[in-house]
């Protein structure tokens, strides 16, 4: 039996670092290149070795597919491709394509020049990196070789962000990267048409939660914003550049349209500019509002909002501002905390979760004294608001996608071990498919049924298919031919021609059954009444009394005797060749049951 | 000689061509000449290839075929389909009988053989198909004729099993569309294919084209719409199609179930892989509300919508589409909304979330979580989500439909509702506000509901705003805090938008009048009493005050104790108001004032309202002056118009019927005027001055008397006659000043042949009416007829002026209902000092917005009119989907004018205003034309000769300044 073969490098029970390895018909592909937030050793990459001890990995791996900016899910890709050393494509989206880079700058700006760390990699290897990348259209068909295609599908998330149809022959596995089933301000949702891959690897992040209406979220942001504002005090959103970012920036803009307000909103400059322009590009990948209004003017193209300058923060009056980074542990945004921290009028709006140990986790747990550096401890008395956006599926939204996609297999990866199994039994038990959540480095296999191409002659079929009712074709339907297997190639022919081919003669094989009816009459009056009966159920065929006292059936005979003992008996005779099986069996069952009562 | 052999060259050049010419001009005649069968029999046998066949024939079809010839050009067509080799042409020839079966006037029963012949040896798939549809027109031009649709159905039956889609296609269609409808039929025919044809169209619902399934679908809607009852058994069938992967099945499956869920609503159906039975009818919402997640959103917005009429439902299935089970790393966690209700209920306001505030709280049972349950849980949560807009309005739409029919269902969508007021599309927006204003009779507003509710105030758009006052104006609110809150929130939008102050003093009128209990104890604070000190006395012309004044004083109406709590400045301040806005304060009674007594009791029907008295009693002084000498009769009408004017001013609901009777009135009074000249003594020439009044008066009554024709709604014919009359008399006036005027007959037999045309089509159009015109004008003139016809010109002259005078003042009777048309412009507002520049010769667009009352039509008759400077004006038509139509009786007018002018040196005032146009020939007393056959019907009456077509002005002029700048080289 043919095998789906997965191997998670990363993300198998875990959140980070996502490398999956699939191995379909042959071909190897690894689904996304991450790295780990969480590790600043050699843990923070996956551990490549694993494909190939020695030996280079473009000998192993047929392709490389990326399936969003995200750094857990292309951090890697560099080190990857030039460090251990890899040549063959690597596919993503034409906005990760355009993206990605400026990430993975930051990215190495931050480990090498701000930690010092060396051995990373460089630049110039980022740049040489992307040029092995091939972009790739929604809804295109790559042929990544002759066997192996690719097809990316709209998964919402983040712009560009791709889930991916991966076939081999018959033979097919989606990834889905991370999606996001509920449309938001800037994206819409994901969406796939029912392929019906043999395995659907999904993230499950939020396996375990159901999530509240986003209107509502919605309007409590923009509700304490606005508040806010009026009562003249500022508001600072850390946020991390990219992603979320924009979703609030689109939607602070519009509230601020609609509601004609004035007060300034700024953001942090930097990265976000050079983003920014690629989400004015990239209107195709957003949602029905932007691309249905850029025409008149693109939403990305923000009247309010305003590039920040370090010398704003001190300006009176209301403002927003969104500030990097998103926890609160260093940069401008601390800076700007620190400075407004004092006042009871202003707000800090926390938009996503925040790791242990930053400022962000200790004021949102409530802490209104924090220590400083040089011993300063800062009072807080500005409000803390919490405000969960995220775009990742919630469970309905998992569930949702497998019933689009109608897998035969579910694979999880990309949550934690707890809440997968959760969701892999309600999966199991609402779909009947099997699911499974291998840990990292753990192969998980699974069998395929096998399909395999027959030819057969066009007259063959057109004679075949002309048989019987036409109807019910979707359901299978019986054949008859002989199947030649020659020259590695299957063949399905006419019986006569596949005689001929092998030159053979031709054998009649006929069957004949006895059937005994009890019956006083006289032979003949049987032989009638047999006729009679089967004229009266077998409308559609042809059923003629011969002279000679038999009758036919098509080609069936059925001849009646008396029997040689007890004349009350009757034996009917029935012979139909080989090719009439069907319908032969199916009259001798009809007689056995013997003849209607009266006439 | 060479000339000489130019010459013949040219000659012989000519020649050529003409015969060229000839040719061709016989060839064109042949086409056009009568008999087409025979013209298209001659150009079938001349075409040599199939190519040059089909061009005959597409040229053949563009024309049009007279009924007593099409049966020739079938015959002629069907001779050469079965010549024919070319499926192409073929097909082009079934087609064309398709089309000549449709000639109105033609019978085709006398081809209904010959077509189901054609399909006996067809070969090609597609012509198969085209002849189908053939005959499908054919059986559908044949409703009397059972046996044929008969046969028609067999054949069809026939080519079910065909190998192409296409003919099965059309096969089914056909089926659906003639397959016997009534049982009985059936029974008679007794033939093969009389077999139930719901079994033949059922077997196709699992052909392995989807094409063939939808059409299979559709056969089977089709047959339900002709009134055929679908069995029951098909319920199953079509839940298999749900899962179909292509949408258009899926679609039509959606509405086959809803056509069964509607059939059979109270049958039991069982719940699959359960012992458990429930209706049909919850069955099938559960199903379409499944389908609110389809992965297409055509399927979506085709299942929300249907949701909606889906009334029949029980409501505990009902209320699960609101509810989606929230759980956070697998603990019950309770909704946002859930949340907000149960603050309010504890009696606590909304704090400063803390993080974690919705912390989840108990553990859930794992096994019990359904992710996705067959059932409806959460359709509408999801179907309010979508990332379609479409999907979200026909959400928006069935919520409407089914919380008008369930209170308790409105209860519990309302939070919903609000949250749809802060979607980023404008037209959900609206949608929703509108929505929420068609069930509020169900429901009363929570105060955090109310706070969202009132956030939405500051939208910036218009359309948002006006919606919103709307649904505040019938909104029922549970405290006095939220009526404070609502009033803060409707101020603060005053002051942001002043252009708002109507529609805000409207909002407040009724949510005073609906909650006098809850405004009671607010008053002392709204009015900023005190009650040791007096306080400054607020101004009077400030809009906020205003807008609270009217907030108390309407709640005052039914709360006889709050006047106690008005301070003296305030009594003074009603009557100023009631004066001023009288549509928006009410009568009060208040203690120590005169208007107690004025103030009527409230048994008193509105027909004897006082003031409609009055408007009745003026009339009767008015109709009765026939014994006063001029003098006072003038005297009598400038006082009545004054004071009908001022009614207007006044009382709202009567300012229709003031102003139509003081038009009148002032008609009557010009006309006196005119002929009261004393030009009609003297010698013509002498008296030039006051013969331009005169015919100034005479334009004058003719104008109004269009106004008065075209600017009111629900002027009845009775009231159209004697506007007529006085038009007329107007002309007879102007006749007569003509007369006196000019010297020479000529111009004047034209003059008087046309006036005597239009009081005999006056006759024409009006006699019904005649016999109520006792002593009028026309009265009279119709016994002069016979003279007038015969006199001179100058004769005529004489016996007009004599019967004018004579005649007696017709009585205007008044309709129930009439309002007068008005517009307002407001933007531009016209207060801009900042020209608008553009580059002469290039255009720019002026936003222009203006509110339209009791236009009837407007898309027909409403102009734009732009007035340069230099005299020369523009008249823009907006287009049909500028208008909107907020409310009955009421339009919006959005529209973008363009503008352009060669350069000036110096920024200059253009005037911009709204016209009605009118034309006379449909008037009110001409049978009225329904809109769609306008066109048409134009065509086929005479265009009748006095038929004149004008504007009316009904907006106030509004200047906008403009800087044309020359361009730059």
């Amino acid at each position: 039996m043919p095998e789906i073969k997965v191997t998670p490098l990363g993300a198998g029970q875990d959140v980070g670092r996502s490398c999956i390895l699939v191995s379909i018909a042959g071909k190897n592909v690894m689904l996304d290149c991450g790295m780990h937030m969480g590790y600043n050793d050699d843990r923070r990459f996956p551990d490549f070795s694993y494909i190939t001890q020695n030996g280079r990995l473009t000998d192993f791996l047929d392709c490389v597919i990326i399936s969003h900016f995200h750094l857990d899910h292309c951090g890697a890709l560099p080190y990857f491709s030039e460090m251990v050393g890899y040549d063959g494509p690597i596919y993503m989206t034409h906005p990760t394509k355009a993206i990605c880079p400026i990430l993975l700058e930051d990215y190495r700006k931050i480990t090498v020049d701000k930690k010092g760390e060396t051995n990373f990699f460089t630049s110039q290897m980022i740049k040489d990196c992307m040029k092995k990348v091939v972009a790739v259209h929604l809804h295109q068909t790559v042929q990544v070789d002759e066997e192996l295609e690719i097809k990316a599908y709209y998964a919402g998330h983040v712009l560009g962000a791709a889930m991916f149809h991966i076939k081999v022959g018959c033979e097919s596995v989606v990834y889905t990267g991370d999606y996001n089933m509920t449309p938001d301000r800037h994206l819409g949702a994901a969406w796939i048409d029912k392929c019906r891959p043999d395995l659907l690897i999904s993230e499950s992040t939020y396996a375990t939660t159901i999530r509240d209406s986003k209107r509502c979220r919605e309007r409590d942001f923009l509700k304490k914003v606005h508040e806010t504002v009026e009562r003249g005090g500022k508001v600072l959103i850390p946020v991390f550049a990219l992603g979320r970012a924009q979703e609030l920036c689109i939607l602070l803009e519009t509230f601020w349209e609609r509601m004609n307000l004035k007060a300034p909103i700024y953001f942090s400059t930097g990265l976000t500019e050079k983003a920014n322009h690629y989400y004015k590009l990239f209107i195709t990948w957003t949602n029905q509002k932007i691309r249905k209004t850029f025409v008149q003017r693109n939403m990305f193209e923000f009247k309010h909002i305003k590039a920040f300058d370090r010398a704003f923060a001190d300006n009176p009056g209301p403002m927003v501002v969104f500030a990097t980074p998103g926890m609160l542990h260093a940069g401008q945004s601390l800076q700007i905390f620190r400075k407004w921290a004092g006042n009871e009028k202003n707000m800090v709006i926390m938009p996503g979760y925040c790791v242990q140990g930053t400022v962000g986790h200790k004021i949102l747990s409530g802490q209104r004294k924090l220590e400083m550096e040089g011993r300063q401890i800062l009072e807080v008395k500005m409000q803390v608001e919490y405000m969960s956006f995220s775009a990742h599926a919630d469970a309905k939204g998992i569930m949702q996608l497998i019933r689009q996609a109608e897998p035969r297999n579910v694979l999880l990866v990309h949550g934690e071990a707890k809440k997968m199994e959760f969701l892999k039994q309600k999966i199991e038990q609402e779909f009947h498919v099997s699911c499974f959540m291998p840990a990292n480095g753990e192969t998980t296999t699974i069998l395929t049924n096998p399909c395999i191409p027959v030819d057969i002659s066009l007259g063959l079929l057109k004679r075949e298919t002309a048989i019987g009712p036409g109807p019910d074709a979707k359901k299978p339907k019986l054949m008859h031919g002989t199947l030649l297997m020659k020259d590695n190639s299957f063949r399905l022919v006419s019986p006569e021609q596949a005689l001929k081919e092998l030159g053979l003669a031709e054998h009649q094989l006929r069957f004949t059954c006895r059937v005994h009816i009890q019956d006083p009459r006289k032979e003949h009056e049987t032989v009638l009444r047999v006729y009679n009966h089967l004229k009266g159920i077998l409308k559609d065929y042809s059923v003629q009394h011969l002279p000679d006292g038999s009758i036919t059936v098509e080609s069936i005979l059925i001849q009646a005797t008396a029997h040689s003992e007890d004349q009350g008996t009757k034996v009917l005779l029935v012979s139909w060749t080989y090719q009439d099986e069907e319908l032969g069996s199916y009259l001798t069952s009809l007689l056995k049951k013997g003849l209607p009562q009266g006439t | 000689m060479a000339a000489h052999l130019k010459k013949r060259v040219y000659e012989e050049f000519t020649k050529v061509v003409q015969q060229q010419h000839e040719d061709l001009s016989t060839k064109k005649l042949r086409l056009t000449k009568p008999s087409k069968s025979a013209a298209l029999h001659v150009d079938l046998c001349k075409a040599t290839s199939p190519a040059d066949a089909l061009q005959y024939l597409l040229q053949f079809a563009r024309k049009p075929v007279e009924v007593e010839s099409v049966e020739g050009v079938v015959r002629i067509l069907l001779e050469h389909y079965y010549k024919e080799n070319d499926a192409s042409v073929r097909l082009k020839i079934a087609s064309l009988l398709g089309l000549l079966s449709k000639t109105a006037g033609f019978s085709p029963d006398c081809i209904v053989d010959d077509a189901i012949n054609t399909l006996q040896n067809e070969k090609s798939h597609q012509v198969l198909a085209q002849l189908l549809d053939t005959l499908l027109v054919i059986g559908t031009k044949l409703p009397e004729n059972p046996s044929v649709r008969m046969r028609l159905v067999e054949v069809a039956c026939k080519h079910l099993t065909d190998s192409s889609h296409g003919v099965r296609n059309k096969c089914l269609q056909l089926i659906g569309c003639l397959g016997p409808v009534e049982k009985g039929v059936a029974k008679e025919a007794e033939s093969q294919a009389a077999k139930d044809v719901q079994k033949i169209i059922g077997d196709h619902f699992n052909d392995q084209d989807p094409r063939v399934r939808t059409a299979a679908i559709k056969a089977m809607l089709q047959l339900h719409e002709r009134g055929l009852k679908l069995q029951q058994a098909i319920y199953s069938q079509a839940c298999k199609l749900l899962a179909d992967d292509y949408e258009q099945v899926r679609s039509a499956a959606v509405q086959l179930i809803w056509v069964l869920s509607q059939l059979y609503p109270e049958s039991i159906v069982p719940i699959p892989s359960s012992n458990e039975e429930i209706r049909l009818v919850d069955d099938a919402f559960g199903k379409i509300c499944h389908m609110v997640s389809d992965g297409s959103w055509v399927v979506r917005v085709q299942a929300a919508k249907l949701l909606g009429s889906m009334q029949q439902v029980s409501s505990h299935f009902l209320e699960q589409t609101l509810d989606k089970k929230l759980m956070s790393d697998l603990r019950r966690k309770r909704t946002a909304h859930e949340r907000a209700k149960e603050l309010y209920s504890s009696g606590e306001f909304s704090s400063g979330r803390k993080w974690g505030d919705d912390a989840p709280k108990e553990e859930i049972d794992t096994g019990a979580v359904n992710l996705i349950e067959s059932g409806a849980c959460g359709a509408f949560v999801h179907g309010l989500e979508d990332e379609m807009y479409e999907v979200r309005i026909a959400a928006v739409e069935a919520l409407c439909m089914l919380a008008q029919s369930s209170p308790s269902f409105a209860e519990k969508c309302l939070d919903f509702l609000v949250d749809m007021f802060n979607d980023e599309i404008e037209e959900v927006r609206l949608q929703s506000i509108h929505t929420m204003r068609k069930i509020s009779n169900n429901i009363t507003l929570r105060e955090d509901q109310l706070d969202t509710v009132l956030a939405v105030l500051e939208d910036s758009s218009r359309d948002i705003r006006e919606a919103l006052h709307e649904l505040l104006c019938c909104t029922n609110v549970s405290t006095k805090e939220g009526i404070h809150l609502a009033l803060v929130e409707l101020l603060k939008n005053l002051t942001k938008y002043p252009t708002d102050r109507e529609s805000i003093w409207k909002c407040l009128k009724f949510l005073g009048s609906r909650h006098p209990t809850l405004v009671l104890p607010l008053v002392p604070e709204l009015l900023s009493t005190h009650p040791f000190f007096d306080t400054p006395e607020p101004d009077m012309d400030d809009p906020a005050y205003i807008a609270v004044l009217v907030l108390i004083f309407n709640a005052a109406k039914s709360c006889p104790t709050m006047p106690a709590l008005f301070s003296d400045h305030t009594f003074r301040h009603y009557a100023y108001l009631r004066d001023s806005l009288s549509h928006l304060v009410p009568p009060l009674r208040l203690p120590g004032r005169k208007l107690m007594s004025s103030a009527v009791s409230p048994s008193i029907t509105p027909h004897e309202d006082p003031s409609q008295q009055f408007l009745h009693q003026s009339l009767e002084r008015v109709y009765n002056f026939q014994h006063l000498d001029p003098r006072g009769i003038q005297e009598l009408l400038e006082f009545t118009i004054r004071d009908l004017q001022r009614l207007g001013e006044l009382q709202s609901e009567l300012a229709g019927m003031a102003d139509f009777t003081a038009t009148y009135l002032q008609c009557q009074l010009l006309l006196i005027k005119a002929l009261q000249e004393k030009l009609w003594n003297v010698a013509a020439p002498l008296y030039l001055k006051q013969n331009a009044l005169a015919s100034a008066a005479a334009k004058q009554i003719l104008e109004e008397t269009y106004k008065m024709e075209f600017m009111y709604s629900g002027v009845e014919s009775r009231q159209v006659v004697i506007i007529h009359h006085m038009r007329l008399q107007a002309k007879a006036l102007q006749l007569i000043v003509t007369a006196r005027t000019t010297r020479g007959v000529e111009p004047l037999f034209g003059m008087c042949e046309k006036f005597l045309q239009e009081v005999d089509s006056f006759q024409r159009c009006f006699i019904s009416e005649l016999p109520h015109m006792q002593g009028s004008f026309v009265d009279k003139l119709l016994d002069l007829m016979p003279r007038l016809v015969t006199s001179k010109p100058s004769e005529v002259v004489k016996i007009l002026q004599t019967t004018l005078r004579q005649s007696t003042f017709l009585h205007l009777p008044l309709p129930e209902q009439l309002h007068r048309a008005t517009a307002n412009i407001i933007e531009p507002t016209g207060e801009s000092d900042n020209p608008l520049r553009f580059t002469s010769g290039l255009v720019v667009a002026l936003d222009v917005d203006a509110t339209l009352e009791h236009v009837q039509d407007p898309q027909g008759t409403v102009k734009v009119q732009v007035l340069y400077p230099d005299g020369q004006a523009q008249l823009i038509h907006p287009k049909p989907a500028d208008f909107r139509n907020p409310g009955p009786g009421r339009h919006r007018l959005i529209t973008q004018v363009y503008l352009s002018h060669t350069a000036w040196t110096e920024p200059c005032q253009i005037e911009v205003r709204l016209l009605l146009a009118y034309n006379s020939n449909r008037s009110k007393a001409s049978t009225r034309i329904p809109k769609s056959t306008w066109s048409e019907s134009l065509e086929a009456l005479p265009p009748s000769e006095n038929g004149i077509e004008g504007t009316i002005p009904f907006s106030k002029p509004v200047k906008v300044y403009i800087m044309p700048k020359p361009a730059r080289r």
